[in-house]
């Protein structure tokens, strides 16, 4: 193996491992969830796609053929943390916020929408579910 | 050289690992404990991928790929149990 690859690919191993650190160690720093939800998302980007991009190359160089499975990955993970992200925060808002003294009022008929299931008042989604069936 | 880089790589990995698990059992929320297992399944897919670069064996891609596909599904199914009360409506 050349001695340019090698370094290339220490180098994106080491970027990869120091930021994926920074990462878990943000979340043991901040103080908060909603803070604390902005950590991870510097392991999965640059620490994982780091990782995944130096695995690519040296599959490259040691079997002489190009792979971008590697890449099914990157575009999995790319695809659902924000997903996930949304979801852990709607979460620690239903358990934890007071939706009457934590947040503005939200100036319609309806309040927020993870606080208030029921939507404006004479609005009924029984009704709409009958008129799909028949 | 990628020798000792891997070494860095599965030192920086397990520290990771034990902060996440730090807030596992610290976090004061629900919603803590779910962000420190999603957050773990992806340094646990950072330590397959090592290794596979370590063995030099491309076998381990299949693991990493289940790991990210059931943490994505746990993480969700979680977060839809505490919203609604219920997973599959």
């Amino acid at each position: 193996m050349p001695f340019v690859v090698e370094l290339i690919i220490s180098l994106l191993i080491v970027i990869g491992g120091a930021f994926l650190l920074i990462g878990s160690f943000g979340m043991i720093k901040l103080r908060d969830l909603l803070p604390r939800l902005h950590a991870p998302t510097k392991a999965s980007t640059v620490g994982l796609g780091g990782l995944l991009i130096a695995s690519m190359l040296f599959f490259w160089i040691e079997r002489g053929h190009f792979t971008i499975h590697e890449l099914l990955i990157t575009l999995f993970i790319f695809l659902t943390a924000p997903i996930t992200a949304n979801l852990i925060a709607k979460a620690y808002m239903l358990l934890n916020v007071d939706p009457n003294k934590d947040l503005p009022p939200s100036k319609q008929d309806e309040g927020w929408a993870t606080f208030d299931p029921v939507g404006p008042e004479g609005y009924d989604p029984s009704e709409e579910y009958q008129e799909k069936e028949t | 050289m990628i020798e000792y880089a891997l070494n860095f790589g599965f030192v920086c990995v397990a520290l990771a690992l034990l902060m996440n698990l730090y807030r596992l059992t610290v976090g004061p929320t629900t919603a803590d404990r779910v962000l420190a297992v999603d957050t773990m399944a992806i340094n646990a897919i950072a330590l397959l991928i090592l290794y596979g670069i370590g063995k030099a064996t491309a076998m381990y891609f299949e693991g990493a790929l289940l790991f990210a596909m059931f943490g994505f599904v746990s993480t969700v199914a979680y977060c839809k149990f505490v919203l609604r009360g219920d997973i599959i409506e």
